[in-house]
């Protein structure tokens, strides 16, 4: 037993980190806030172009992607454009301000030093990363789905499998950033992201699903490792079942599994830059 | 139940870095009182920030034990966080917030309700006379309004203890004495301070108590007073030379009236006990070994630590 525990009751401490805890929610969301013109522009930006070159301009000039099977290009990539906005903003909602806050400014410090365990501080960026990453997906939608020439289907049938995808996604989106922000340097970030997280966002089964990669199946293993995989294909078993998918329980698995791994990773090493 | 202030036993810290080993703190004992404004004074990499570190949870001792109220670190961390207010001696304000929103987030990580925690940011803007940049950013303050900020958040959750880590360090000599005047107030409220400076003068004219810290160890501990008085000497005579001279710091040693002398490049310091005449002698010996010039002043603890270590603090 220790000093502490007989100074402070355990309903006193649990309610004086939630009160801690709640104050960290209010200062990102306070911060987020400020920068929401930014951020939505950084969500945006991306898909916008995408669906509008590939899936607007391109039919109406006569330049089509082959996409076989009856299912239109604008389609398929409705599960992958959302999975991959839900990842770039889990990882940067995370990674961008978390290395330079451990490398240049130190001001991570008065939030190191609010009274709950040092790990909670680590662990309310993530979930406050993780559900700014879900509303990215989210506000990225209506612009897969109205910007297309060609039709997209969209049918949901399991509103829990789509949900569960979509919060898991991105859980595992801003520890993966956690654990990028905890192991970069505000020198390297650049190089951070054009060796990771561009790697991920084109290798991650956005543009087409999983199953056609069979004829390349080196590439077919390889991007087991990569978190999108998992996210775009669950995406594409709730949003748009008629595209070839994976099983629930591949991708469900491997993401709880990514998601342990990750979490393992963002933690120790958080405690590692602010504990010497 | 353990005493209020800080008890800091047998406390090492080995920093593992590239294979080599670097002991920062070989075994430290100290015990700062409820409401005492406690110096640690020492030179630069002598251990100041490692200790700090240590007592506010953010460095893991090595081995020793230290606790805050009462409150083991180690056991403990957040039960330690809650009752201490932290400077540290990088800028560490949030820089994505403005100044207030700075102070009044501070008062929610502690527990303040939003409504209380904005009253309590607009009070310390007041106190510490900066409502009129409450809108700024961090970025756009100077050194001495940051490092303003930084202890009036500290000790917005009302801390029972404030540690300052090197608080004066690059500010210029009005914010210094407008801090000074800060930590009296805080003392004044009860707050127990521990600062660590390597400014003599800091150490000097606020502490009730200071150590004397290097190379990982503490030389001694006492009141600016007692430590000043330990010389044994009422008078620092500093002679510069035009060029180094051991035989005549020698000569200097044997004369009735002087305590110690020392070289220090082509300067001697001599320490002399009140007595008649050991001025006029130490000049006679000096003559004809090229002075320069010369001035008396009393021991401060800057003296102390030069005959503890014999090394300026600065070095």
């Amino acid at each position: 037993m220790s000093d502490g525990s007989m100074t402070l009751a355990p309903p006193a401490r649990r309610a004086m980190y939630a009160r801690a805890f709640y104050g960290l929610i209010r200062r990102d969301m306070r911060v987020a806030r400020r920068e929401a013109f930014q951020l939505s522009m950084r969500t945006i930006m991306n898909p916008f172009l995408f669906v509008f070159v590939f899936a607007y301009v391109f039919p109406k000039i006569g330049q089509q992607f082959q996409s076989g099977g009856g299912i239109s290009f604008a389609t398929i990539i409705v599960p992958g454009l959302i999975g991959s906005a839900i990842i770039f903003n889990g990882i940067s909602a995370v990674a961008l301000p978390l290395v330079m806050e451990f490398g240049a400014t130190r001001e991570i410090e008065d939030r190191v030093m609010a009274p709950l365990p040092t790990a909670a501080v680590a662990i309310e960026k993530i979930v406050f990363s993780a559900a700014q990453a879900v509303l990215a997906g989210l506000v990225v939608f209506p612009f897969v789905y109205l910007i297309p020439s060609t039709p997209v289907s969209v049918h949901v049938n399991n509103w829990p499998l789509l949900i569960g995808v979509f919060l898991l996604a991105g859980l595992v989106s801003s520890a993966l950033g956690m654990a990028i922000g905890t192991v970069a340097n505000p020198r390297q970030i650049g190089l951070v992201f054009a060796l990771i997280v561009i790697p991920v966002t084109f290798l991650g089964c956005v543009y087409y699903p999983w199953a056609r990669l069979h004829p390349v199946l080196w590439l077919q293993i390889l991007v087991l490792i990569n978190p999108l995989v998992y996210i775009s294909e669950g995406l594409r078993t709730a949003l748009t079942p008629t595209v070839p998918h994976m099983h629930p329980w591949a991708f469900f698995g491997a993401l709880l599994a990514l998601f342990a791994l990750l979490m393992w990773m963002a933690l120790s090493g958080f405690l590692r830059r602010v504990i010497d | 139940m353990e005493p209020a202030g800080i008890v800091i036993e047998k406390l090492a810290k080995i920093y593992s870095r590239r294979g080599s080993e670097v002991h920062a703190l070989k075994g430290i004992d100290l015990e700062v009182r409820g409401g005492e404004i406690f110096g640690l004074l020492g030179p630069n990499g002598a251990g100041k920030t490692t200790t700090v570190g240590v007592c506010t949870t953010r460095v893991k001792a090595t081995s020793g034990r230290v606790t805050v109220n009462g409150i083991d670190v180690r056991a403990d961390a957040p039960a330690v966080k809650r009752s201490i207010g932290v400077v540290t001696q990088f800028r560490t304000l949030d820089r994505s917030l403005t100044i207030r929103e700075n102070l009044a987030m501070h008062g929610m990580y502690f527990g303040l309700h939003p409504k209380d925690a904005w009253v309590r940011a607009d009070e310390l803007l007041a106190d510490f006379r900066l409502s009129e940049r409450a809108g700024a950013f961090p970025d756009e303050l100077s050194g001495g309004m940051a490092q303003r900020v930084q202890v009036a958040r500290a000790i917005a959750h009302h801390p029972s203890v404030l540690f300052l880590d090197e608080p004066t360090a690059g500010l210029d000599p009005q914010s210094r004495l407008a801090l000074w005047e800060t930590i009296e107030g805080m003392h004044a409220r009860g707050i127990t301070v521990f600062l660590t400076t390597h400014y003599m003068e800091e150490a000097e004219s606020l502490c009730d108590r200071v150590a004397i810290i290097d190379h990982g160890q503490i030389l001694v501990l006492d009141t600016p007073e007692a430590l000043k008085r330990s010389i044994s000497a009422e008078t620092v005579i500093e002679l510069r030379l035009e060029t180094p001279n051991d035989a005549l710091v020698e000569r200097l040693r044997a004369l009735p009236g002087v305590v110690s002398a020392q070289a220090s490049g082509d300067a001697v310091r001599v320490l002399t006990a009140s007595q008649d005449g050991v001025l006029p002698r130490i000049l006679a010996e000096a003559n004809g070994a090229g002075l320069k010039d010369m001035t008396m002043t009393k021991p401060t603890l800057e003296t102390v630590f030069i005959s503890l270590t014999g090394r300026d603090l600065r070095e």
